[in-house]
């Protein structure tokens, strides 16, 4: 179980707002930060991740304290055990991609990188640097890697944002594998409802850092719905107006 | 050969050797500090470090020499404890030769740095790497290029100073006398021929470590 209750001041492109999350996840869910660009998705995973310190309030997993503005306790990335897919997959480009996951293990374990090898249809990749790769083989990689960590929350950063749409839901199973084989919290940013209502168990709504209750994937597919039919109607209504004058 | 000018060409290349790799531990945990840390007097530190850059080498050469006297500070602490003196010694233009060609050791290491995206560094952090680790394994084989065009720079830069090597070091053979002093030197005393000799060997030390530079760095971009 993660807690999360903080509060961080941010720049958005409608002004100062303050990211106000207070929240919790259960073990092995599978949650989605939804929002449009600049609402504070990925500030939020950043701060889970230990890499941007909140102003106020308290993160805790499990019995685990990560951090806490009261105690001014604050766990730094390396002791909290996140596994972080970075948006530009951040594959470190001197390295194999065998060398990749095998930096990221914390005991040496060659099984271990062979199994995920083939579980990610990585094992004829493994000799290749990183810029030989396609985009969303770079993207298996980067979830490779994260595992290889034994991590106990993974963390997506529009993981498939950068790829094309036949690539995106190919990839979308990758991303349920993992959450599988990892067994524990995942955390996906997206403003994809296709997206979301494939891959989600719960969903968050993140609007200029303001955070809504837990939807289900359904929910958030019906108000999207409901927010393009009003759109479409407007545009009808407006079209007519112009044909009636 | 003359024995004479072996001596100087080597000891050019002693003290230019010595200080590039002094500077090159000196000056990787500056630009790290430099490229990653915010701190008080930050711009202040960052103006000292490259002021050499724009400083005529007499300046610093005299106030170094001022440092050097026994009859101020320093330099009598360092004569009175240590039995050590500055001015006019290969010690003292070690010194200051490496004083005085920090910005061409620590600019490129700092750009390089600072060209690297932060998610390497960040990726490795969640992976639970150190910043030791980190910095050693992920940062350093990451900008190759701009570590060997900071030593290039460095070694090439220190073979061609006269300035401040003059105001400190004066030119005694053996100890002070590099070759840029004594191609002076040599000029003074109208023997253009060996004065010759000295400059065709700085030329073509600077333009091979140039060349090495730019088709270093022209190589790794096609490659990336």
């Amino acid at each position: 179980m993660l807690q999360i209750d903080i509060q961080f001041p941010m720049l958005t492109a409608s002004g100062k707002r303050t990211l106000e999350v207070c929240t919790e996840i259960g073990e092995h869910e599978l949650l989605c930060l939804f929002g449009k660009s600049g609402a504070g998705k990925t500030t939020l995973l950043r701060i889970l991740a230990g890499l941007i310190t909140p102003e106020k309030g308290k993160i805790v997993y499990k019995d685990t304290v990560w951090f806490d503005s009261d105690k001014r306790k604050n766990l730094r990335p390396q002791d909290r055990n996140v596994g972080y897919v970075f948006q530009d997959y951040a594959l470190f480009p001197h390295m194999r991609v065998e060398e990749n996951i095998r930096f990221a293990q914390k005991t040496s374990d060659e099984n271990a990188i062979d199994q995920l090898l083939a579980y990610f249809d990585l094992t004829n990749l493994r000799r290749q640097l990183p810029h030989q790769l396609s985009g969303g083989q770079k993207q298996r990689v980067a979830l490779a890697r994260a595992l290889a960590a034994k991590p106990a929350i993974l963390l997506l950063d529009e993981p498939l944002s950068a790829l094309d749409n036949e690539m995106r839901l190919a990839l979308q199973d990758e991303i349920k594998k993992a959450h599988h084989l990892l067994n524990a919290i995942t955390l996906l940013v997206s403003h994809d409802v296709g997206e979301v209502c494939n891959l989600a168990n719960s969903v968050i709504n993140i609007r200029d850092g303001q955070t809504s209750k837990k939807y289900t994937p359904l929910e958030i597919f019906r108000d999207e719905m409901l927010v393009r039919k009003d759109r479409l109607q407007q545009e009808i209504s407006f079209l007519s107006e112009v044909l009636v004058v | 050969m003359n024995p004479d000018f072996i001596a100087t060409i080597l000891l050019t290349g002693k003290l230019a050797g010595l200080t590039t790799v002094i500077l090159f531990f000196l000056g990787f945990p500056l630009a790290y500090l430099l490229a990653f840390m915010r701190f008080r007097f930050k711009a202040f530190v960052e103006a000292l470090i490259n002021m050499p850059l724009v400083l005529p080498p007499t300046v610093l050469g005299f106030y170094l020499l001022v440092a050097y006297s026994p009859q101020h500070l320093p330099g009598s602490i360092l004569e009175e404890w240590f039995g050590l003196r500055l001015a006019f010694t290969f010690e003292g233009i070690l010194i200051s030769s490496v004083l005085f060609s920090l910005p061409f050791m620590i600019q490129p290491l700092q750009n390089g740095l600072k060209a690297i995206p932060s998610s390497y560094k960040e990726a490795a952090y969640t992976l639970g790497k150190s910043r030791f680790e980190t910095f050693l394994k992920v940062l350093v084989p990451n900008m190759k290029p701009s570590i060997i065009t900071a030593i290039a720079m460095t070694f090439a830069h220190c073979i061609g100073e006269f300035g401040v090597i003059i105001m400190v070091g004066g030119n005694m053979p053996g100890e002070t006398r590099v070759a840029s002093i004594a191609i002076y030197d040599e000029v003074q005393a109208l023997n253009y021929e060996v004065a010759n000799q000295y400059s065709m060997v700085l030329f073509i030390l600077s333009v091979g470590l140039l060349t090495l530079i730019y088709s270093i760095n022209g190589s790794t971009k096609k490659g990336q």
